[in-house]
Parts: C-alpha cells; structure tokens; sequence
C-alpha cells in the first residue's frame, strides 16, 4: 500500500476506535482535534489517485480526489466537527465511537475510486449507523434499529448484486459515470438510491433516526443521505428517471411531515424532502442543476444538524419530542429558539441564509431546460418547505400555546455549536462566494437580484400566512402515519403466524403419524421424534416460500 | 411570573398589524420593479404570493384527507 498522507476517512475510523480509552477532558479534546486534522489533511492533497491497494486482480484506489469529493468530504468534517462539540461532554463513548467510525466511512464513500472500496464501506456506514442507533439504549432504539439494518443489509446484497454484474460485464471496477442499459447497472441505482430514502422503501428513515438518543440524531442526518446523493451525483447524472424520483421524495417528505407529531420525525420526513430536491437537481444533470445539487448538500447537512440539535437540545433538557407536549419554550429557552428559527429559515431558503443560495441553483436550472411543471412543483414545494419545517418547527416547540414547561438552555458546548451553525448559515448566505469557489463546476449565477429576492420573499411569507390561516385544520393528534413499513412491521409478522399455525399443525400429523410408526414397529422409548418449530423458522419458511412462488410464477 | 413579551395581548396585537404591513409590502413592491419573467405565468401580477398561498392551502387539504386513511394511534405497532 501507498499512501502520501493521511487518509481523512481511515483517520477518523481509526480514532473512533480509540475514543472508548481515552476519558475526562482528554477524550473531547481528542474528538475535537481529529476532524480538523482530517480537513487539513483533505486540504494539503493535491487532485488525483493516491493510496491503491492490490487485492485479488484488483488495484483498489481508496483516494480519488476532485472539487466534488473535496466539497462533500470538508462538510462531513464540519459536520462531525461541530456534533461532536455538542455532545462532548455528554453521550457516551459507545455513541462518540460509533459516530466517529460511521462519518469516516462516509468519507472513505465519497474518496474510493472504485467499486469494491465503496462497498466495502457503505457496509461499514450501515454497521457503525446501526450502532450509533442502538447507543441510545432502550428497547424502542433496539427495534428500530434491527429494522434499519435489516433494510440497510437487503440494500447493501442489490448494491453487491449490482456492482459483480457490472465488474463481470465490464472487467473494470473503476467507479465512473454508468448508463441504465444493463440490469447491474440499475441494481447499483437501487442500492444507492436505498439509501438516499427513495420510494418505496421511503420509511426506514423517519422510522429509525429518531429512535437514536438526542445527539444520534444529528451525526445520523449527515451521512447515509448524502453519501448516497454523493455518489449518485457521480453515477448517474442526467438520468431523467431521478426527476420523477426527487418530485415524489420531495412531496412525500412534505405530506409525512404535515401529518407527524413527532417533532424529530418532522425533520427526519424533512431529509427525505431535501434529499429530494438534489435527486430532482441530479436528474435535470445540467452544469448549474449538478452545482446546485452539490451546494444544496453541503448547506442542507449544516442547517439540517442545526435544526436537529435545537430540537436535540429541546429533548435533552424536556425529555420530550412531541407537539401535544410542547410549546412556549421560547420563554425559557431564547437561545435554541433563536438557533432553531435560523436553522428554519434556512431550510426554507430564505434570503440572507444559505438555502437560499443553494436551492435557488437547482430552481434555475429547471427554469434554464425552459420545463414549466417542473419549475412549478419545485416551486409549490419550496413553499411546503416553509409550511412543514420553516413554521412548523418552530411555531409547535417555541411558540403556540403555552405547555408551562421552563428548561433553561443546554449546557455551553451545546450553545456553542448552535451558535457556529447559525452563524455559517447566515455567512453562506450573505456571501455566497464562499461556497460556488468550491463547488465542482465554474458558477455563472447571482442569487441576489431584485426580482428573485422579491419574489422568494412573496412565495415564502404568504405560504406563512396560509400556515395560520390553516391552523385549525393542523391541530397536532397523537398519532403515526402508516407508511411502506406497515408491509414488515404489520402484515408480514400476522402472515408469520398463520404459516406457523399451519406448520404446527402439519406437525401434529407427522408426530401422531411417528407415534403410530413407533408403536407399530415397537422401537426404544428412548428415542424422541418430536420436531420442533418456531417463531424464526416459520418467518424463514415464510420467506422462502414466497421467493420459492416468485420463482414459481417466473 | 411576569407574562413573556410573545404572549402578551399587546404584542399579539403588534405581531398581527406588523404581519399585514410586511405582506402588503411585498406584494405591492411588485409594481415598482422589473420582474424578469421566465414563463409567462409569471406575468401575472403577484403570481408568486397567490401560488405559494394556494400550493399551501392544497397541501394541508391533501395532507388533512390522507390522514384519514393512513392516521392511527401512536401505540399502533406496540400492541
């Protein structure tokens, strides 16, 4: 192996494992430290190929730096960075541990040149994010934990599926530009696509990141989305199909989120929506949609973790996530009332914040390809943005009416990462030069003119205005909505069981029919003829026997 | 303890006319810029406010019918 320099996302994989010995002020000065080493490592690279590994008749390439894996892999440092500031002090080493590992898989994603070392880490993420779930330690995280990874798995045997047929058709593992003209090509889109929280499998993500404790969450929402908008940007640009994809995760994120109680899963419904907006970006796949859809990221996973650790902060000190439970915490709580509301508008691009100058990219390149509908409904649904997470957010946690509670704000080194997210969020947004100097392609575009300003302004504040026009019909419930996991959190466990039921059944008659056999041919007592089935092996039988009938029917 | 400024009466009072002024603002600033139109819906005067305002509306609508058949009690899967 050879290797320049340091490799960002092994150094953060590498250190992660090192977080569980290491305690005190030791410990956060040390996860402090190693993000920045690795961003100034990232920094100090030049563009190109470094550290190839032989393996089998493979030469595995572990960097492949351009402007793009630069742009992904210094927001992913920030990330973890300012995360890990907010709960320092506080989560548990396992937490630390497994965030640490799973953002340096993310990394390790976005720098891998070919398709074997991509896999092999988007395995590690899967793994590492399942842990940083369960690290919340109670019964609710286990489940939805052992959902997630059994989705996170079913993704990673496509993606496997995928990347063996294209290496077998076309004796390269190099990870490049692929068209949708062979089955194995389009397996790998549905592994990446998996992960992006594509339909139908769109719940896993609502479903499991709020299971993780307060501070999961927002290492949670960095990585496993955007990774997979990572490399779907270097895949599958100007695939038409992922405009119909992006249009349906955007509303979809939207409708959920309306109809949610659950202040973390609001948010975590509003990942799928932005996650979204750069799908749709990486199918229109002109210069300044792929821009947009690169800035969009990187803005998206700072104001996202913004919002999350308000809401984290709100947990922390409450214990509560629930609408029906809070309100009029802006009383108690000014200083995440005032981070939150940022990160809201934010998300909602608002002018003067950096949505705004990321968003407004992938709009024009709708409007550059001359598409009205599609102009429309991105539109529509910048105004829904605003409806489910600008107002929403902040009107049910820090306003409305008053639930009597007052938590003071967190401890320090939770304000000081608010406050640093809030401020880089206003920064992009007032000089946006910041982030189109790093962005992949050259940017020839002025967010800031009169008539944009004005009528981004007009598209956001009558949205408002409908919002509490609106209110009556948006009284909170204590409810769920069913979704895509209804199939194997519901129906495929009563399926179970009545397979089961037949099963034991059947096994009635061989027993009776073995006592018979045994009296007939008078064999020792001593042997026992009982079989013995149960719940697992009737799911498993259940399993096969529906693929056994796929086959059948083919 | 004294009442927050936010749910003061007054305030709500203040909030509410500061709102109307803003709205009223944006709208109407409209007709003193050029707009660039890029689609000639657009040319319709406050065409961003009214289609913002309508998409909303008909979100929540939609969003309010779906709940209907997808909505169920939060211990729904605990059971």
């Amino acid at each position: 192996m050879t290797c320049s320099l340091f490799h960002p996302g092994l150094l953060l994989i590498f250190s992660g494992l090192l977080i569980p010995f290491i305690h005190g002020f030791k410990r956060t000065l040390f996860i402090l430290i190693i993000p920045c080493l690795s961003l100034l490592s990232l920094w100090s690279m030049s563009f190109g190929s470094d550290c190839s590994i032989q393996y089998l008749d493979y030469e595995l390439i572990l960097i492949n730096l351009d402007s793009l894996s630069r742009l992904f892999i210094t927001v992913f440092a920030i990330a973890v960075f300012t995360a890990g500031l907010f709960c320092c002090k506080q989560a548990s080493s396992t937490e630390l541990s497994a965030a640490y590992v799973y953002a340096g898989g993310a990394m390790s994603v976005v720098l891998a040149g070919d398709l074997i070392s991509l896999f092999i880490f988007w395995e590690l993420m899967a793994l590492a994010s399942t842990l940083l779930i369960w690290s919340a330690q109670n019964e609710k995280s286990y489940k939805a934990g052992m959902r997630y990874i059994s989705i996170h798995l079913l993704g990673g045997v496509i993606l496997m599926c995928g990347i063996a047929g294209y290496v077998y058709e076309t004796n390269s593992i190099a990870f490049t530009h692929m068209q949708l003209n062979s089955i194995s090509t389009w397996l790998i889109l549905c592994g990446f696509l998996l992960n992006a929280g594509a339909p139908p499998l769109t719940a896993w993500l609502a479903d499991a990141y709020p299971e993780a404790s307060y501070s999961g969450m927002v290492f949670l929402s960095a990585f496993t989305t955007k990774t997979a908008v990572y490399v779907l940007l270097r895949g599958f640009p100007g695939t038409e199909l992922l405009i119909y994809i992006g249009l349906f995760m955007i509303f979809y994120g939207i409708i959920y989120a309306l109809l949610e109680n659950d202040i973390r899963r609001i948010l975590g419904y509003s990942i799928i929506n932005q996650v979204g907006f750069m799908v749709c970006g990486i199918g229109i796949g002109t210069e300044m949609a792929l821009n947009g859809t690169a800035a969009h990221a990187f803005t998206h996973i700072i104001y996202k973790a913004l919002l999350l650790m308000s809401a984290g902060s709100v947990l922390y000190m409450t214990g509560k996530r629930k609408c029906t439970e809070l309100g009029g915490l802006v009383q108690s709580m000014p200083l995440t009332a005032i981070c939150g509301i940022v990160g809201a508008l934010a998300i909602s691009s608002f002018p003067l914040t950096s949505g705004f100058i990321s968003k407004s990219m992938i709009t024009q390149a709708s409007i550059d390809e001359h598409v009205l509908w599609i102009w429309l409904l991105l539109q529509a649904a910048s105004a829904g943005v605003f409806l489910h997470a600008g107002i929403k957010f902040p009107w049910f946690v820090f306003f409305q009416k008053d639930s009597g509670l007052r938590p003071t704000d967190p401890p320090i080194n939770m304000k000081i990462s608010m406050v640093f997210f809030a401020v880089i969020c206003i920064l992009i947004g007032i000089f946006p030069n910041i982030l189109y100097n790093i962005l992949p392609y050259n940017v020839n575009y002025q967010p800031y003119t009169v008539a944009h300003t004005i009528t981004q302004l007009q598209l956001l504040l009558f949205s408002g205005l409908a919002f509490f026009i609106m209110l009556p019909l948006m009284k909170r419930t204590l409810t769920i909505s069913l979704d895509f996991d209804w199939f194997y959190r519901y129906l495929a466990p009563i399926l179970a069981k009545i397979v089961v039921n037949y099963l034991l059944n059947a096994q009635q008659l061989v027993n009776k029919f073995l006592i018979s056999l045994k009296s007939s041919l008078s064999f020792d007592d001593k042997l026992d003829y009982q079989l013995s089935i149960g719940k697992s092996v009737g799911l498993i039988i259940f399993f096969f026997s529906i693929l056994l009938l796929y086959f059948v029917v083919l | 303890m004294k009442q927050s400024w936010f749910y003061r009466k007054s305030s709500i009072k203040k909030l509410y006319i500061s709102t109307l002024i803003i709205l009223g603002a944006v709208l109407f600033v409209e007709s003193f810029i050029v707009l660039h139109p890029h689609f000639s819906v657009e040319k319709i005067f406050g065409f961003h406010a009214v289609f913002g305002f309508l998409s909303c509306v008909g979100l929540i609508i939609f969003a309010k019918l779906l709940g209907f058949l997808v909505k169920r009690k939060d211990d729904y899967y605990d059971m």
